[in-house]
């Protein structure tokens, strides 16, 4: 987890930093997809981000303690970058009873409390007006913390991103739209989804500071981040649209057939985990050599979270009925039950 | 055409390319069901035949896709709309059940919603709790909607050829795990009556009544009790749940005395309840035991493949709880 905030990071350290944990979200994401190809995933609804690292990195360093977030379906590097632990990540990607939700969420569905993740989302635009209500809470309850929505440019189709805009405006909240515009929502292009696909328009029409950044470069994100994410600390809230590429399909089985070979390939050229890379080189900061030797420690450790997620046990058939209602409350009747309780009168 | 083999996924395919030949106002809207061909690959190539003004790809505004079809379906068009989950319906649900569902009533008859909503629910891909419900009881409790759910591949053909000629509006709801199902369809062969469910196994110990995937469950179970148990179970498919054919359920409960009711659901206040309700009035004086709902487990669906697989019935629990029930 970096915090762009902690004075002590020069400025050079800092950009080493974003390279480290840009690296550990494609891997990570390389190693979930290795997950499916090996059989060990739950289902095929994997949504890897590969590409859009910068997003992740660039926001999440600029976060403090106590402050929440939502995402949407293609969530792991968020989480990760938010100070995740990957082998628990994997292990709810295999459906596992270690995993963060104990197997019964699974990739799209990851939350953990402890991090303010208030949870991914399955539903486009699902998650997105939570951030207004924990908004609300850190302006009553004073605790100076931010609630962060993540999107990609699918969910600029759903009315509830306006309402929730609308309403974080309203009442001043230290709310913070992020936008990952990747280009696709699933196989569609923006430009065939969105007829104003300058999305920051729509955010200052509602009175949110926004702006759109390109994404190729993680240090321009983080600037514009911290620049925003300080303006909804203190009551104005904003919207950033992060502009990238989804390098891979929608899911995991997608090939997208949709777009062409020179298309992906010119996107897939707008790295910034390699535009990071190329920086620290050049610039002397880092040695080829060192860089390679992160990248190897990172991998060791990202191989380490399959080799974990399969070793770990499935979770309790009994746990089923868990959790479907609060700790200490009666627990679904199972239907096997009833039956018996119901035939063995006499 | 006559008899082919073909799958659920192809025989929807065809139903929708027919109705789009036969008329001009039949379109298709949705997300990814122009370029893309539909999320399950149901629209695959429709676009190439009839264009982009017939076959339209939205944004991804679920209660705008629905409005709209009920707008289009008032001023003369046959509107298909794809939800591409069930589980998206709560986004669409004023769209459908205040405005789809009531209009014709309100405005006194005047006008009303020729529409389809096509979808699928369901478990079976570890898709989780958000991806893999069955929602029908939400459709089944609004006045208005019909309501259709086709477990054969000539029912996926004949069912949404049928539902394209109604004159209210239908949510046709599909099961993600039967779009690869092979099985014969007759297009030119009479189908069943819309709002007619079929007897698909006779029996004279047990009726049970199911429709969907959970038919095949219930096939698979009265097999198993046939061959182990020397049990004979009628099987019947509902087919539609609005119009519900109650007139073929009846006498055959009579008969045998006893009933149970097969959903994938989840029990409290569903489509089992609705039924187990509906034959213990209609059947009472007939019956030799409760009649009993095997259905969906009153918790949201796991992505673990392993809890995902329980909380559904399965043949063997269905086939152990008619067991219970005869023993």
């Amino acid at each position: 987890m970096i915090d762009a905030n902690n004075e002590a990071a020069g400025k050079n350290s800092l950009l080493a930093d974003f390279y480290r944990e840009m690296r550990r979200v494609r891997t990570f994401e390389e190693r979930v997809g290795e997950l499916f190809v090996r059989g060990q995933s739950a289902g095929s609804m994997l949504h890897l981000s590969i590409g859009e690292e910068s997003a992740a990195v660039g926001i999440c360093a600029n976060m403090r303690d106590g402050d929440t977030f939502t995402t949407h379906h293609r969530g792991h590097g968020i989480f990760l970058a938010r100070g995740a632990d990957p082998a628990r990540m994997m292990a709810e990607i295999a459906g596992k009873e270690a995993g963060y939700c104990h197997g019964k969420g699974g990739s799209m569905h990851i939350a953990d409390m402890g991090l303010g993740h208030l949870g991914a989302n399955a539903i486009v635009g699902g998650g997105i007006p939570a951030v207004v209500g924990a908004g609300l809470a850190a302006r009553n309850r004073k605790t100076n913390a931010v609630s962060f929505a993540f999107f990609g440019d699918g969910a600029t189709g759903q009315g509830i991103l306006y309402e929730s805009m609308n309403m974080a405006a309203l009442w001043k909240l230290p709310v913070m739209f992020v936008c990952i515009n990747n280009q696709y929502g699933m196989g569609t292009r923006i430009d065939q989804a969105t007829a104003n696909p300058n999305l920051h328009e729509r955010a200052e029409a509602f009175g949110l500071a926004a702006r759109t950044v390109d994404g190729l470069d993680v240090e321009d994100v983080n600037e514009a981040a911290a620049e925003l994410i300080a303006g909804a600390r203190a009551g104005q809230p904003a919207f950033l649209v992060i502009d990238c590429y989804r390098f891979f399909g929608h899911a995991r089985k997608d090939k997208s057939p949709y777009r062409d070979e020179t298309e992906e390939a010119e996107g897939r050229l707008k790295d910034p985990v390699i535009r990071a890379r190329d920086k620290l080189i050049s610039s002397g900061m880092m040695s080829e050599a060192d860089l390679d030797a992160w990248d190897a420690e990172i991998a060791t450790e990202m191989d380490a979270t399959i080799d974990f997620s399969i070793a770990e046990k499935e979770p309790q058939l009994s746990s089923m009925y868990r959790d479907v209602y609060a700790p200490g409350e009666p627990e679904p009747e199972p239907v096997r039950t009833r039956l018996e309780r119901v035939l063995a009168r006499e | 055409m006559a008899k082919i083999e073909t799958t659920y996924r192809d025989a929807l395919r065809l139903a929708l390319t027919e109705a789009m030949q036969a008329d001009d106002n039949v379109i298709i809207m949705g997300e990814e069901v122009g370029r893309y061909g539909g999320a399950y690959g149901v629209t695959k190539g429709l676009i190439d035949e009839f264009g982009e003004d017939r076959v339209i790809d939205t944004p991804i505004s679920e209660a705008a896709i629905v409005g709209a079809a009920v707008g289009a379906g008032m001023a003369g068009l046959r509107p298909v709309a794809e939800l591409m989950y069930v589980d998206f319906i709560g986004m669409t649900m004023d769209q459908l059940a205040n405005q789809a569902a009531k209009i014709r009533y309100m405005f006194g008859g005047q006008i009303g919603v020729p529409m389809v909503l096509r979808t699928q629910g369901g478990t079976g891909r570890s898709a989780g709790a958000q991806h893999s419900q069955s929602l029908e009881a939400y459709v089944m409790h609004t006045p208005g909607l019909r309501l259709a759910m086709p477990s054969t591949v000539d029912d996926a053909y004949h069912l949404l050829r049928q539902a394209l000629k109604q004159p209210d509006p239908v949510v046709f709801i599909e099961h993600k795990g039967l779009y690869t199902m092979k099985g014969t369809l007759d297009t030119d062969a009479e189908p069943a009556g819309w709002g007619k469910a079929r007897v698909m196994r006779e029996g004279a110990d047990i009726v049970i009544v199911s429709y969907s995937r959970q038919l095949h469950h219930a096939l698979a179970a009265a097999e198993i009790l046939a061959r182990e148990n020397g049990i004979q179970a009628a099987v019947i498919d509902l087919r539609t749940l609005n119009p519900l054919d109650f007139d073929t359920i009846r006498p055959l409960v009579e008969q045998a005395g006893r009933a149970m009711v097969v959903s994938e659901g989840a029990m409290t206040s569903g489509v089992a309840a609705e039924l187990a309700a509906r034959i213990t009035e209609e059947c009472f004086d007939f019956l030799e035991d409760p009649v009993v709902r095997v259905a969906g487990e009153d918790i949201p669906i796991s992505v673990s493949p392993l809890l995902e697989k329980h909380s559904v019935p399965t043949p063997e629990f269905i086939s152990d709880a008619v067991r219970m029930m005869l023993k």
